[in-house]
């Protein structure tokens, strides 16, 4: 029998629980020296453990390549742990854990790991006398995911008697619809679609839960939510600071591959989609897919139309001078990477024909923000004088989602005086002005759900090939070995709004809201 | 709360339209300040306390930390004071950075005496956020004003261990979930034991054993009867037992449920070198012999299981212990949800205790 989550009916005593219990499991790291394990997903489990959110019985096995004793990878986590974790941790707690923490180690597509991972999964079997669910975290190289999806299909380690087998796939998935197609076909011959679990971990936070409680909780939305009242949809995710370290990721990737394929179309597919029939996995992501769908493959022809991209030069950040893109340490001084792009794109269906949706993203803009701008049609007859006003404005709702998270409604408001003169304000509406608690770590929510099995907030085969279907002629039409298709990579001002070339993007009467 | 950034108004004899009046001046004052400076706007708490232990109270809420309200207002009550005196406090945790907001917690203290009890809802009333939920916390008893105040409130905070006789506080709970939504202390101290209990029995092989349950022993503070009691309730309300009334057994309690046909032995023991109030352990035995206990334990519950078989095995479930504060914060949080078993779970430990 499978160790799946209970319906109320099957355990009643879940019922009013704000935590629902969680699978006996063990998770398996594979890169748990790396990165993203050291800074995002060991402090996620501490958190868990601490909050007392982990199952029954937990285990958690590191797999990296450095040779290291059990009681070495224990330090590194307790190290990781206390040098990112969201709170000071409990020492007892981070004890408790830590007794559970197991290490292999090898490359990833050596025979030997797997047989011993395989004896050290039986082995927690035996202890807890009852059979664990497996999740196997792949946060390595892109390169190693289907070497280690097949290596466990080899070890007979993608199924197993009495559990479930999960496995949890990092970003990215795939550079182009290509290779994403090819890596769906390699994890789906070894493990089912209901047993993939493809991170994307903007889905994680709270603030982009939020924007479907936004819209499917409140009616009065909902009658102007569509063309006849909506005249564009603005959606950015700018962010001051530069690359940093990550130079080699970055260069390979581009502002495009990084931010927009995945986590800005999603956004888009959240404002775009149906209300979905119920709140399941199946359901939400169904309706997710319908918007990807309907959005155009762009034609080569019409990309220099609808897409902008650009690098940074140099400039000023934070009141200080800062170096351009290509001064940055490690980037090769002929790189043709963008790291600004903007997209105008179309969802062709009944509720959004004609609306254009804009998307941006920029490393070291203005400043970081986050938001979505649904900008209304303006009213059909101004009765008012507009003299000596700033002008009567359309109506702009503005979803934030960082830093400040919250909602701002544009209105037209009367100047107080004796003449009826208008003038725009906001109604504004903060979440941290209205709840009490800390939102989790997007990455505390993941893990927990890959445990239970709902795979609502992860993306699905359909859905990653969908959204490199849109991003994947853009792509090759930037890519360094086309460069007199695309035309010269424009170049914009670190510190800046970004390059001027995008205001070419829009449709008449719309502009960029400040970042 | 850490407060780190405050302004303060104070009056003697003043009245409640001066002291809504210096709120909202404090308020414009801080925004005009720092434009990052915003009022939460999320709860207000109403505590009803003896003026000889407001300190005390002070202290236990500055532990709340996040979970402050929005609007805190204390009536602190003196026997024979004449004058009405206020102090309006509104605080940050801190200086807001560039691009980031800093809440603004507002605390009003107003010192009333025997002749302000009759009108005290329009002392209260005016001093509350309007549209904002009101949690009513009277943790001195005074029960003839919290019925008073009820009127104006959407959620109750007790803490049935509170209650010196634990049939009384349960039949109170009971009554005043009639009115308004009861958020107790003594439920929530068993939330993580709750949570594990159905954590142990999720997995689908342990499903039936639910309704094999035969055996349940809870130990306890000993001034925690209620909060075991509860543990009992929630049990016997989910899974449809009928409870007969438990009777002592030397320091002890001890009685019988039935769950269809089969009878189950109920036991509470004390545990006096337990330094908290709440649970020390919870153990459960079925019919075909799983046993499991959860205890308290360092860095979380000491889980210990026996299989059919006998083969025994031991464990820690990690889990962070929230102390006194975390709960009482965990209190203030409850206020905005709503937990459906906490009513059946008072009814059901109401037979127990009858």
């Amino acid at each position: 029998m499978a160790v799946a989550t209970s319906t109320e009916a099957e355990n009643p005593l879940t019922a009013g629980l704000e935590r629902l219990p969680v699978p006996p499991t063990t998770l398996v790291i594979f890169g748990a020296t790396g990165d993203l394990a050291q800074r995002k997903l060991l402090p996620a489990l501490y958190n868990l453990a601490h909050d007392g959110a982990l199952p029954e019985r937990f285990h958690l096995v590191g797999v990296a390549r450095k040779a290291k004793a059990h009681e070495g990878f224990r330090i590194e986590c307790e190290q990781a742990i206390q040098r990112f974790s969201r709170r000071t941790p409990d020492e007892s707690v981070l004890a408790s854990l830590l007794e559970n923490v197991k290490y292999v180690a090898g490359t990833f597509d050596e025979d030997a790991v797997y047989a011993e991972l395989t004896d050290l999964l039986d082995e927690f079997e035996q202890q807890a006398g009852e059979p664990l669910n497996r999740a196997f975290y792949l946060s390595t190289a892109p390169s190693f995911f289907p070497v280690i999806v097949e290596r466990l299909g080899a070890s007979k380690l993608n199924r197993h008697k009495g559990a479930l087998v999960r496995v949890v796939i990092e970003k990215p998935f795939g550079t182009t619809l290509a290779e994403a197609r090819e890596l769906n076909r390699r994890v789906l011959s070894i493990f089912k679609e209901p047993q993939v679990f493809r991170i994307d971990h903007y889905l994680g936070k709270e603030t982009v839960q939020n924007m479907m409680a936004f819209r499917f909780a409140n009616g009065m939305f909902e009658p102007l939510w569509n063309r006849n009242y909506i005249d564009s949809v603005q959606i950015t995710a700018a962010e001051e600071i530069g690359i940093g370290s990550r130079a080699d990721y970055y260069d390979a990737a581009g502002a495009l591959r990084d931010l927009i394929q995945n986590h800005m179309l999603q956004l888009l597919c959240h404002v775009a989609m149906e209300p979905p029939v119920s709140f399941t996995a199946e359901d939400v992501r169904n309706e997710k897919v319908k918007v990807l769908h309907a959005v155009p493959e762009p034609r080569p022809a019409e990309i220099a139309k609808i897409a902008v991209r650009a690098q940074y030069g140099p400039g000023h950040a934070g009141g200080e001078d800062v170096v351009g893109y290509l001064e940055e340490e490690g980037v090769p001084e002929d790189s043709l990477t963008e790291t600004y792009a903007a997209l105008r794109l179309e969802v062709d269906n009944w509720r959004w024909a004609g609306v254009p949706f804009y998307l941006r993203t920029g490393k070291r803009l203005a400043r970081k923000v986050t938001e979505i701008a649904v900008t209304l049609k303006p009213v059909p007859h101004l009765a008012f004088d507009q003299q000596g006003s700033l002008g009567v404005q359309p109506n702009q709702l503005v979803l934030t989602l960082q830093p400040n998270e919250g909602v701002s409604l544009r209105l037209g408001a009367k100047i107080p005086g004796t003449r009826m003169i208008i003038r725009p304000v906001n109604m504004e509406f903060l979440y941290g002005t209205a709840f009490l608690s800390q939102s989790p770590e997007a990455y505390e929510r993941l893990i927990t759900d890959a445990m239970r099995g709902d795979a609502t907030l992860f993306t699905r085969n359909d859905e990653v090939e969908a959204q490199w279907r849109i991003c994947d002629p853009i792509v090759k039409y930037w890519h360094p070995s086309r460069p007199r298709s695309a035309g010269p990579l424009p170049k914009y001002e670190a510190g800046s709004q970004g390059p001027r070339e995008a205001e070419e993007l829009l449709c008449e009467g719309d502009r960029w809201r400040a970042i | 709360m850490v407060a780190t950034s405050d302004v303060v108004w104070s009056e003697q004899g003043t009245t409640p339209d001066a002291i809504e009046a210096a709120l909202r001046d404090l308020l414009i004052q801080r925004h005009a300040e720092n434009e990052s400076f915003v009022p939460a706007r999320v709860l207000n708490m109403i505590a009803f306390v003896d003026r000889a232990w407001s300190g005390e109270i002070a202290n236990r809420l500055r532990g709340v930390g996040r979970y402050h309200a929005s609007r805190l207002l204390v009536l602190s009550y003196e026997p024979g004071r004449e004058r009405l005196d206020a102090r309006v406090m509104i605080a940050s945790e801190g200086e807001p950075g560039p691009g980031e907001l800093a809440l603004l917690r507002e605390t009003v203290v107003v010192e009333i005496g025997d002749r302000h009890l009759d009108d005290l809802l329009t002392i209260a009333d005016p001093l509350v956020v309007t549209d904002l939920p009101t949690l009513l916390w009277s943790p001195h008893g005074h029960h003839e004003i919290v019925e008073m105040l009820l009127a104006m409130s959407q959620a109750i905070l007790l803490d049935s261990v509170d209650e010196p006789d634990a049939g009384e506080a349960l039949a109170r709970a009971s009554a005043l979930a009639k009115q308004v939504y009861v958020v107790d202390l003594a439920w929530l101290r068993s939330t993580p034991w709750r949570e594990r209990v159905a954590a142990a029995f999720d997995p689908p092989w342990m499903r039936p054993e639910l309704r094999r349950i035969a055996a349940v022993t809870v130990r306890h503070h000993p001034a925690s009867t209620v909060a075991a009691t509860l543990l009992l309730g929630w049990l016997a309300s989910r899974l449809g037992w009928q409870s007969e009334t438990l009777s002592a057994d030397g320091e002890g309690l001890v009685g019988r449920s039935r769950g269809g046909r089969r009878q189950i032995a109920l036991r509470l023991e004390l545990a006096p070198e337990l330094a908290v109030p709440g649970l020390d352990r919870v153990a459960l035995e079925t019919g075909t012999g799983l046993a499991l206990s959860l205890a308290r334990g360092s860095g979380g519950l000491r889980a210990r299981s026996r299989a059919r078989g006998g083969e025994e095995r031991e464990w820690t479930i990690p889990g962070a212990s929230r102390g006194e504060s975390g709960v009482l914060g965990e209190g203030i949080r409850q206020a905005l949800l709503r937990d459906p078993t906490y009513v059946p779970a008072v009814d059901a430990a109401r037979a127990l205790l009858a």
